[in-house]
């Protein structure tokens, strides 16, 4: 094994500038499930299935001869009525009840999804082709797709528009009041089974942006969300919920450690890699957690 | 229990006579006794233990990989064996495959109860969505892995020994039915005598309330990882003898397949009934009955079959078959009824 990456910095450079813009679009799903982790005390399962979702309908706009970018807008409105009805169908069904029983629930509708996507648009790897151009930097050294640049925009300019709205509208504030105190938001005439519909519905939105965002920078297949879901967990769990900066810095930082991972131990253990850090993280936050449990004792 | 012993001998001389009544059937009864030994042993820690585990199958795929490795690895070099892919340059004499699956079963068996007692310490501290997640994590990350890795034939899959001629066309499905036979039996009669002892009231303690069984002081690390490597033994076990009926392992899709046998663990134990002993039992047998209907019938529909029968159980049957019918004869569990209080309730509904 040769560490390449460290002899030339310039590699090094453009590891660290794709996995920023990698990590924002990572921290656009992770603030949805933020979201709904900490007002539903959900952990959807499915969140990354919903991101493929919104990726195939930027990719069918570009199959029928609209730009996708376009996906940006469109799939968003489509995927906050897919949000609305799984939330109909199920969430509201397991919203009170046993933890387990969310998770085992949204693993059974991420793999529904995963099955129909694959029947609806075929198992190969598609993406969406912009046809924006690259940028080189540094004398040609680092390469950027513009398309990365343009997704990490959007999705910068989705989270602040979201950040402001969770702010000063009227929804924004039930929602934060929920998250609080779901009973004494009920008490205060607050509407939670609007306010949990609306949650997922935005959250599902989130997906379907940074999905066709996906679509348009990298590839999207059927039986990818799953990666996506454990990355969003994973940055929500670092971050801490509620924490908005640090759900953007833990993004940037993993996208980061997933390009240098790519580099050092070769793409076919890139997944793996990203849910052994997961595995790492949560046993590393256990030791930390049980050390301030001893101080109890 | 003079009727228990009925039942028991009624079901021991059924499932010693059944690949003779059902000989088309050889193959799909040793994959139920197969599932049935997942779904029991998901239910130690599952629903006696309350840590709901997405990463049993951690365990199953790696006992599949050793049992298949060890079994060649004795007698020819491995790497050649997983490169060679299906061709048959190597063929094991009898005596060399049933010795080698003896030796590979007993490896399959002790190694992940050995890694399950090691990752045990810093897993099972984690509680609720953080426990799911994380051996959610383990499972494929070990399929990512093991994908990658060449010795064992990474993402091209590794043929396991195929099985010596040994005069019967018979004698294949019959030796991996009564292996598997066998091991659902030991893992029975293990199950049903840990479950008659103290260490089931401590597994139940935990579910109900870890810190007050720690603060009544039980040491609930302990049984936690004890309760976790009953279930990586019987696991691994498991997945030795799938790897060798099926034939052929590939990472993702046979042994660390999480998106099949890491949720049907699961939803078996979860339609059976948590917590019961006879619970993962009727669910695996249902649940088999209907997949292979379903597969064979609706072919390519089976995810989605799968993925809305998880949903539906999950909501509306979370209690499942023994939690059905509990609540209906509760008199059969050897609760006692006070009619009184019975209409009393139903008159609240």
């Amino acid at each position: 094994m040769d560490f390449l990456v460290f002899q030339y910095p310039m590699i090094t450079l453009q590891a660290c500038l794709d996995g920023i813009l990698l990590g924002v679009l990572f921290a656009l799903i992770a603030y949805g499930m933020a979201l709904q982790w900490g007002v539903m005390n959900i952990i959807n399962i499915a969140q990354g299935d919903l991101v493929i979702l919104g990726g195939y309908i930027a990719y069918f706009m570009y199959l029928y001869g609209i730009h996708p970018a376009w996906g940006v807008i469109v799939a968003p409105v489509i995927m906050y009525f897919v949000g609305i009805a799984i939330y109909k169908l199920v969430i509201n069904k397991v919203v009170d009840r046993d933890l387990f029983i969310s998770i085992l629930a949204t693993f059974g509708i991420s793999i529904l999804f995963m099955q129909l996507m694959n029947f609806a648009f075929g198992a190969d790897v598609v993406l969406a082709n912009s046809g924006y151009g690259t940028t080189m930097l540094f004398d040609n050294n680092v390469v950027l797709p513009n398309s990365k640049i343009f997704s990490a925009f959007i999705s910068i300019v989705f989270a602040v528009c979201l950040v402001i709205y969770m702010k000063k509208s009227k929804l924004g504030r039930a929602i934060r009041a929920t998250a609080q105190n779901a009973r004494a938001a009920k008490i205060l005439g607050v509407d939670t089974e609007k306010v949990y519909a609306a949650t997922f519905g935005i959250n599902a939105a989130l997906c379907g942006v940074a999905g066709a965002l996906i679509s348009i920078t990298f590839t999207i297949h059927p039986y990818m969300g799953l990666p996506y879901t454990i990355r969003s967990f994973m940055i929500v769990i670092v971050a801490g919920l509620g924490n908005l900066p640090g759900v953007a810095m833990s993004g940037m930082g993993l996208g980061v450690f997933e390009e240098f991972a790519d580099y050092i131990l070769g793409t076919e253990f890139r997944i793996g890699s990203v849910f052994l850090l997961l595995v790492l993280i949560l046993v590393y936050r256990r030791f930390k957690l049980s050390r301030k449990r001893e101080y109890l004792k | 229990m003079n009727k228990n012993f009925i039942l028991y001998a009624a079901i021991l001389i059924f499932g010693l006579a059944a690949p003779f009544l059902f000989p088309a059937f050889k193959v799909q009864l040793s994959i139920l006794c197969v599932l049935i030994v997942l779904a029991t042993t998901w239910n130690i820690q599952g629903g006696e233990m309350g840590y709901n585990s997405f990463g049993n199958i951690l365990f199953y795929g790696l006992g599949m990989y050793l049992c298949a490795s060890v079994q060649v690895g004795m007698f020819f070099p491995l790497a050649e064996w997983t490169e060679s892919g299906g061709e048959k340059t190597f063929v094991h004499t009898p005596t060399q495959f049933f010795q080698g699956m003896a030796f590979g079963l007993v490896v399959a068996a002790v190694v992940p109860t050995i890694v399950a007692g090691l990752i045990g310490y810093s897993i099972l501290g984690l509680r609720g969505h953080y426990f799911a997640i994380c051996t959610l994590g383990l499972g494929v990350a070990a399929g990512e892995i093991s994908g990658g890795i060449e010795i064992i034939g990474a993402g091209q899959g590794f043929t396991t020994p195929p099985f010596p001629n040994v005069g019967s066309l018979e004698a294949r499905g019959e030796f991996f039915y009564f292996l598997s036979f066998f091991t659902l039996v030991l893992t029975f009669i293990a199950v049903r005598s840990i479950y008659s002892t103290r260490f089931k009231l401590i597994l139940n303690a935990i579910r109900d309330n870890e810190d007050k069984a720690e603060a009544m002081g039980i040491e609930t690390m302990k049984y936690k990882i004890i309760g976790w490597m009953i279930s990586a033994f019987f696991c691994g076990l498991a997945g030795g003898i799938m790897g060798g009926l099926v034939g052929y392992i590939d990472s993702t899709d046979v042994a660390f397949d999480g998106r099949e046998m890491g949720v049907f663990m699961v939803l078996m134990a979860i339609l059976g009934g948590k917590g019961t002993l006879w619970g993962p039992i009727i669910g695996a047998t249902i649940f088999h009955i209907f997949k292979e209907g379903f597969w064979t019938f609706f072919l390519g529909w089976q995810y989605v079959a799968l993925g809305v029968l998880i949903v539906v159980i999950v909501i509306y049957f979370p209690e499942g078959i023994m939690g059905w019918l509990r609540e209906k004869y509760p008199e059969r569990f050897g609760e006692v009824v006070d009619e009184k209080d019975r209409k009393a309730q139903v008159e609240l509904k």
